[in-house]
């Protein structure tokens, strides 16, 4: 993992005594609410229905059992004893006091933690592959790129206003667990013929009210160019990028209104003025940074362990949860560790501070001490010998962490919605609960297989609905909670945005809707094809069908 | 019938407050002023205003309630969720403390 030098170090502490200057300033009166709020937006802190809300950012989704720890304790000391794993590989807590925010920060910046980019007009806090550095498909570890860029972005003057929020994404691996192709800017790390590592980049993604895939800029960025290709592309949107109307403000905007072809034209114009500029990062200084992922010290061990393979013929519910719940590890012996945070009926990404310690443990256990966290809400121990995964599991299960379901119906997306967002119009956490108690019978599950479903509580769609295999979008009407249902979208390698199937559906009918769609896909997949596949060859009408039948 | 009251977020730890008979913020509706009527509603935002200016509340505003015997509901979904706590969680929030 990379560890702060000084110059790190130093700006989060500066940072936190800043911040704690301007709370002491606004609690005494001597700055307004209006003059006030954007400041704490930039230390993460948003005022919600109930209280603050501090969004904790989590670069690149990687944490340390140190790390994972301090969340812990300030759940347990600052908060009501849980947070939340948002969509965006961060944490929120949902009870922070205003005037305790300062030392929250204090502590977060002990572990080498910060709140910065998690709100404003900035670049975001970037996200990436939670499998970086330990996937068997990986072309080369996405975690160095996203630190770089982390430095590259983190208080950079000329990007800290634009016109919108600005949100990256990184994969290293063809198989994309990151939702690039849904970002402001995606980034593909790919390698050519002659062995050259370079990056796709694909700009102009996003979701919300106006959801569209991005478009590839570039096919093959040489590795040396990405920063001032980056800054290319920053510059280009931070001219023409609408400031009039903050509904056409984000990038995506921008390309499909100047056009593809056009847009590639002034990203290319601006980077001919700073290409082998001082912009892009010097060969040594990305080695540095490159070290600080080298891969731990694995055992030398000769491939699959027997004794795993015993205690999956001999225990039942430990073979369910490796086949759905741990995936192929790039070395011999070892194995990706899935902890789904959706147990049965619980809150989609919410951890108590007691479950938030356990994981900690168990990365020092049996992870190097690293865990990652996933843009589905989930978090990952990447490096677990297989020997090790029984151990693992009966220890989760303790905690009612061995929900064996990474992938399935019940491994649902939601958004904190009207529980707890203050731009939410229905809710999204109870719909994800009665699915999810629904669906329960684990065999019924894995009939029906890989089936992502994604829940927002409003257009703004911080649960992915658009891209959910089925998506839910909770709507106001006349007082009342309705939910629009769209089938068929993917943010993968072979994105596709859902269709709407029809008339919005009252919230007590959501469940059943959910069984009639995945009974009609069930009645006429073909083979072994997905739900999406199927969507995506039958299209909508027999769906359509079958859910607004007349009693 | 719809009356209203005027809600707002307490500075100092953002907990959802309500102007009470008294000119001071409760946490429970129940103890808020009713306001019946536009002239009542502007003298009760200018009580919140000085509020807002004394460093206690943030951004207060006008909610429609009904007042069936004392039962006091806000009579949107946003508003009720925000006078008791989260629908999933009854541990935390206003209802939990009851």
């Amino acid at each position: 993992m990379y560890l702060y030098d000084a110059i790190d170090q130093s700006l989060v502490d500066q940072r936190v005594e800043q911040f704690r200057g301007q709370v002491r300033r606004r609690m005494a009166g001597a700055l307004s609410e209006d003059e006030f709020k954007p400041l704490r937006l930039m230390n993460g802190l948003y005022l919600q229905l109930h209280a603050y809300m501090l969004r904790v950012a989590i670069p690149y989704g990687t944490l340390s059992s140190e790390q994972m720890r301090k969340l812990a304790h300030i759940a347990r000391d600052y908060d009501k004893g849980y947070g939340h794993f948002t969509t965006r590989q961060n944490l929120q807590y949902n009870w922070p006091k205003l005037k305790e925010t300062p030392d929250i920060l204090a502590e977060l910046a002990t572990v080498q933690m910060h709140a910065l980019q998690t709100s404003g007009n900035c670049i975001r806090n970037v996200t990436a592959d939670q499998y970086a550095g330990v996937a068997a498909d990986e072309v080369a570890d996405p975690r160095i790129v996203a630190e770089v860029i982390r430095q590259w972005s983190t208080l950079h003057p000329e990007f800290s206003f634009l016109p919108r929020k600005f949100k990256l994404a990184i994969t290293g691996s063809v198989r994309d667990r990151a939702a690039v192709r849904v970002h402001d800017i995606g980034i593909v790390i790919k390698r050519n013929d002659e062995g050259e590592i370079g990056y796709q980049v694909i700009v102009g993604g996003g979701l919300g009210r106006t959801p569209i895939i991005g478009v590839s800029l570039r096919d093959f960025l040489p590795e040396r160019h990405l920063l001032s290709y980056l800054e290319a592309i920053l510059r280009v949107y931070n001219q023409a990028g609408r400031r009039d109307n903050k509904y056409k403000a984000r990038i995506k905007i921008l390309v499909r209104e100047t056009g593809a072809e056009e847009f590639t034209r002034l990203v290319e114009s601006e980077w001919e003025k700073i290409r082998d500029s001082a912009i892009d990062l010097p060969v040594d200084e990305q080695a540095r940074i490159a070290a600080f992922f080298a891969a731990p010290p694995y055992e030398n061990l000769s491939g699959d362990d027997g004794e795993f393979a015993l205690h999956r013929l001999e225990d039942r519910d430990f073979a369910s949860w490796t086949r759905t719940n741990v995936a192929p590890h790039k070395q011999p012996g070892y194995a990706i560790a899935n902890i789904t945070l959706k147990p049965e009926g619980g809150i989609p990404g919410d951890a108590t501070s007691e479950q938030m310690d356990a994981v900690a443990g168990l990365a020092e256990r049996f992870s190097f001490s690293e865990i990652r966290v996933t843009h589905e809400q989930n978090l990952v121990l990447p490096h677990v010998r297989q020997a090790d995964l029984h151990d693992l599991w009966l220890t989760l299960k303790r905690y009612d962490l061995a929900a064996p379901n990474l992938g399935l119906i019940s491994d649902i997306i939601a958004c904190p919605g009207m529980d707890y967002c203050a731009l939410a119009t229905a809710r999204s956490i109870p719909l994800a609960q009665d699915i999810s108690t629904r669906f329960a019978d684990l065999d019924r599950q894995h009939d029906i297989g890989e089936l992502k479903l994604k829940i927002s509580g409003c257009i703004n769609a911080c649960g992915h609905h658009h891209v959910g295999h089925i998506g839910i979008l909770g709507v106001d009407k006349r007082g009342e909670e309705y939910y629009q249902i769209t089938l068929g979208g993917s943010a993968d390698e072979a994105p596709s945005l859902g269709k709407i199937i029809g008339p919005a559906v009252p919230y007590g009918k959501v469940v059943d809707a959910i069984e009639t769609l995945t009974e009609t896909y069930l009645a006429i997949r073909a083979g072994d094809e997905r739900f999406v596949d199927t969507v995506r060859r039958a299209g909508l009408d027999p769906f359509k069908a079958a859910l607004y039948a007349d009693p | 019938m719809t009356i209203q009251v005027i809600s707002a977020n307490r500075l100092g730890d953002g907990i959802v407050v309500y102007l009470a008979a008294d000119g001071e913020w409760s946490e429970r509706i129940v103890h808020a002023r009713v306001i019946d009527g536009e002239e009542q509603g502007e003298a009760a935002l200018d009580v919140a205003g000085g509020a807002v200016e004394a460093c206690t509340v943030v951004d207060p505003y006008l909610i429609d309630i009904t007042d069936s015997g004392g039962d006091r509901r806000p009579t949107l979904n946003r508003e009720m969720i925000r006078a008791q706590g989260p629908t999933v969680r009854l541990d935390v929030g206003k209802q939990a403390a009851r």
